[in-house]
């Protein structure tokens, strides 16, 4: 059994219990709570370098064969993301450090934080459908207390939303399971995945069709995507900067991650239908969360809507459906991921300084703080596009599948909402940094916290200008990843053994 | 007996779906328990009834003979259901801090972060 398969599930766990034990001592939790970040980044890294070596990793707990066990499984594209998980985990944390007030540190908010982070790496190396069901609920229901914690009355609206839908999305997920082990009598992935494929269950491919469908809609309502993303902008802005910034970077993901394994493993029968819907969903989530964008007039409401928009190339690449493409959307997540998350923590240091969420209230923050102006830009123009950032190479493979495929309109459109995207990002620069400040705001002298508040969001800064520099090495990996993901016979035989 | 209990799967998930558009919080509330209460019993349903069958090994036997009822699916529930329970304790209080500080159960009027 592969001990690095379990290490990103058991230490964030075993940190919350610690940090649960020292709650009278802040100094002590934090302390815990940075080593346990640490160890985790540590453990995701050994675990991207032996998956990148040794291919698919597959780990029976307690010893019960595949089928009828608990199964954990690591692909490059499942360790990718326990790695970023753990990147944007150990930035936020630092961030957190200074920026979250002493009440929300008192009730809990070190515990919270590492057992959303188990959630969040429990899915992504699950190898089983139900058990991607309960670490959905182990992360939602941490994420639910983190959106209520402090109890502002914005934070309680917000709540409400992000939770009645996210139950509604889980009941959903739960009914497609249920129908789904009526028809093959297992809920592994890869042994449905296989059922599936050498048996195709002829007699009711409509009612897998439906179940196909009902996966998509309660993924879809995780991911945030077109029709369904009305609770994403309604509540990511309400809880504090570093709160936002984890779930920017990481809950949607894990939405998106299940959609990309679903449809590349399990659903596989009516790629006619299925995965040009995924297209069209796609095209019409880029444009809405864009446009959507334009409108606002908070820094973080724009963030928000922008993050509905990318969502949208990520499930491009799922809907094209070549290995380029699932290369491409794995590029997005990872450098989506890195930049989002970079943007809320900076969305957090503007709103102290100037005091206020409201665009037109803010301005002169370019003269003030040069570093942080420039910092802001590097994810901004990252996530437009900008050639030599990381951006850039991800759209780029994304048109070029698109191309490839002669999906002419949706790469107009694609290309389109980057031009937009450019548009809600001037707005930020413009009005939170290059217009004079209004006479009331950046008064505030808060320069000992805002040093250290810099250092997480350089080293996100950095990550994205490494991704970009390194771009071909990165790629090849991530070309890697999507051969794996097109190819499910690979992920099928590290699981179940010598059966093809 | 499965007629019977998809017509009861239905009418609990079109319940619940009433209560969730309904204005009131609780009510939602409700709406949301009822529709978790039609998914346990879907998944109950969907796999088979079996009755009086125990999934246990008979005396001199060494392997199971059907009729058996498929343990997995109550298993499956039951992990569901002790899910469903926790979240709906979290979302009462949630409900009801919801309440003090917004002073109304009224989901129309939750609508200052939106704007």
């Amino acid at each position: 059994m592969n001990v690095l398969l379990l290490l990103p599930i058991i230490i964030p766990l075993f940190t919350g219990i610690l940090t649960l034990f020292s709650r009278y001592s802040l100094r002590t939790q934090r302390l815990v709570s940075l080593i346990g970040i640490g160890a985790l980044l540590g453990s995701s890294i050994a675990l991207v370098f032996d998956v990148h070596q040794n291919g698919i990793q597959a780990a029976q707990m307690g010893s019960w064969p595949a089928p009828y066990g608990i199964t954990l499984v690591a692909d490059l594209f499942g360790a990718v993301m326990v790695l970023l998980a753990g990147i944007v985990g150990m930035a936020v944390a630092v961030y957190s450090l200074v920026s979250i007030d002493r009440q929300r540190e008192q009730f809990g908010y070190h515990p919270l934080y590492h057992f959303l982070l188990m959630g969040v790496c429990g899915a992504f190396l699950t190898g089983d459908l139900f058990n991607l069901y309960v670490w959905f609920e182990v992360m939602l229901m941490a994420s639910f207390v983190f959106m209520a914690l402090g109890g502002e009355r914005g934070q309680m609206e917000g709540a409400i939303k992000y939770v009645a839908l996210n139950l509604v999305s889980s009941a959903m997920f739960l009914s497609a399971l249920g129908l789904l082990y009526g028809m093959a009598g297992t809920l592994n992935m890869a042994d449905l995945a296989q059922k599936f494929s050498v048996n195709p269950p002829t007699q009711s491919p409509g009612l897998v069709t439906a179940v196909a469908m009902l996966f998509m809609v309660a993924f879809g309502i995780k991911a945030a995507v077109f029709p369904l993303f009305f609770w994403l902008p309604a509540s990511y802005h309400t809880p504090p900067a570093a709160v936002s910034a984890l779930f920017a970077g990481l809950l949607t993901k894990v939405g998106v991650y299940a959609l990309i394994r679903v449809f590349t493993l399990i659903f596989l029968q009516d790629i006619g239908y299925t995965h040009s819907l995924l297209l069209v969903i796609a095209a019409l989530t880029m444009i809405s969360g864009v446009l959507g964008a334009a409108a606002q007039k908070e820094f973080r409401r724009v963030l928000s809507f922008l993050i509905i928009s990318h969502i949208g190339y990520m499930i491009m690449g799922l809907g094209l459906f070549t290995p380029l493409a699932l290369a491409g959307s794995v590029f997005y997540t990872a450098h989506h991921i890195i930049a989002k998350t970079n943007l809320f923590l900076v969305s957090g240091l503007v709103e102290q300084l100037g005091g206020t969420p409201y665009l037109r209230k803010l301005g002169g923050l370019y003269r003030a703080q040069p570093i942080l102006a420039l910092l802001f830009l590097i994810p901004a123009m990252s996530l437009v596009g900008i050639p030599p950032l990381s951006g850039f190479f991800a759209k780029l493979s994304l048109v070029q599948a698109g191309l490839e495929t002669g999906q002419y309109i949706l790469v107009a459109i694609a290309l389109g909402v980057s031009i937009l995207t450019l548009f809600s990002m001037l707005k930020l620069w413009t009005d939170a940094f290059w217009k004079p400040a209004p006479e009331l705001a950046a008064t505030k002298e808060r320069g000992m916290n805002t040093r250290i508040l810099l250092y997480p969001i350089a080293f996100l800064a950095a990550i994205t200008v490494l991704i970009g520099l390194g771009a071909g090495p990165m790629f090849r990996f991530a070309l890697q990843a999507g051969e794996q993901l097109m190819n499910p016979s690979i992920y099928i035989q590290a699981v179940l053994g010598g059966i093809p | 007996m499965e007629i019977i209990l998809a017509f009861v799967i239905g009418g609990l998930f079109a319940a619940g779906i009433y209560m969730l558009l309904r204005r009131s919080l609780l009510k939602l509330l409700i709406g949301l328990s009822l529709m978790s209460h039609g998914t346990n019993l879907l998944i109950f349903t969907v796999a088979r009834l079996t009755r009086g069958g125990a999934p246990v090994i008979a005396m001199n036997k060494s392997v199971l003979e059907p009729p058996f009822a498929d343990p997995m699916p109550q298993a499956l529930i039951l992990t569901a259901i002790v899910i469903s329970f926790g979240v709906t304790a979290f979302a009462l209080a949630l409900a009801f801090r919801t309440y003090r500080s917004v002073g109304t159960d009224d989901l129309d009027q939750m609508q200052s972060t939106d704007a």
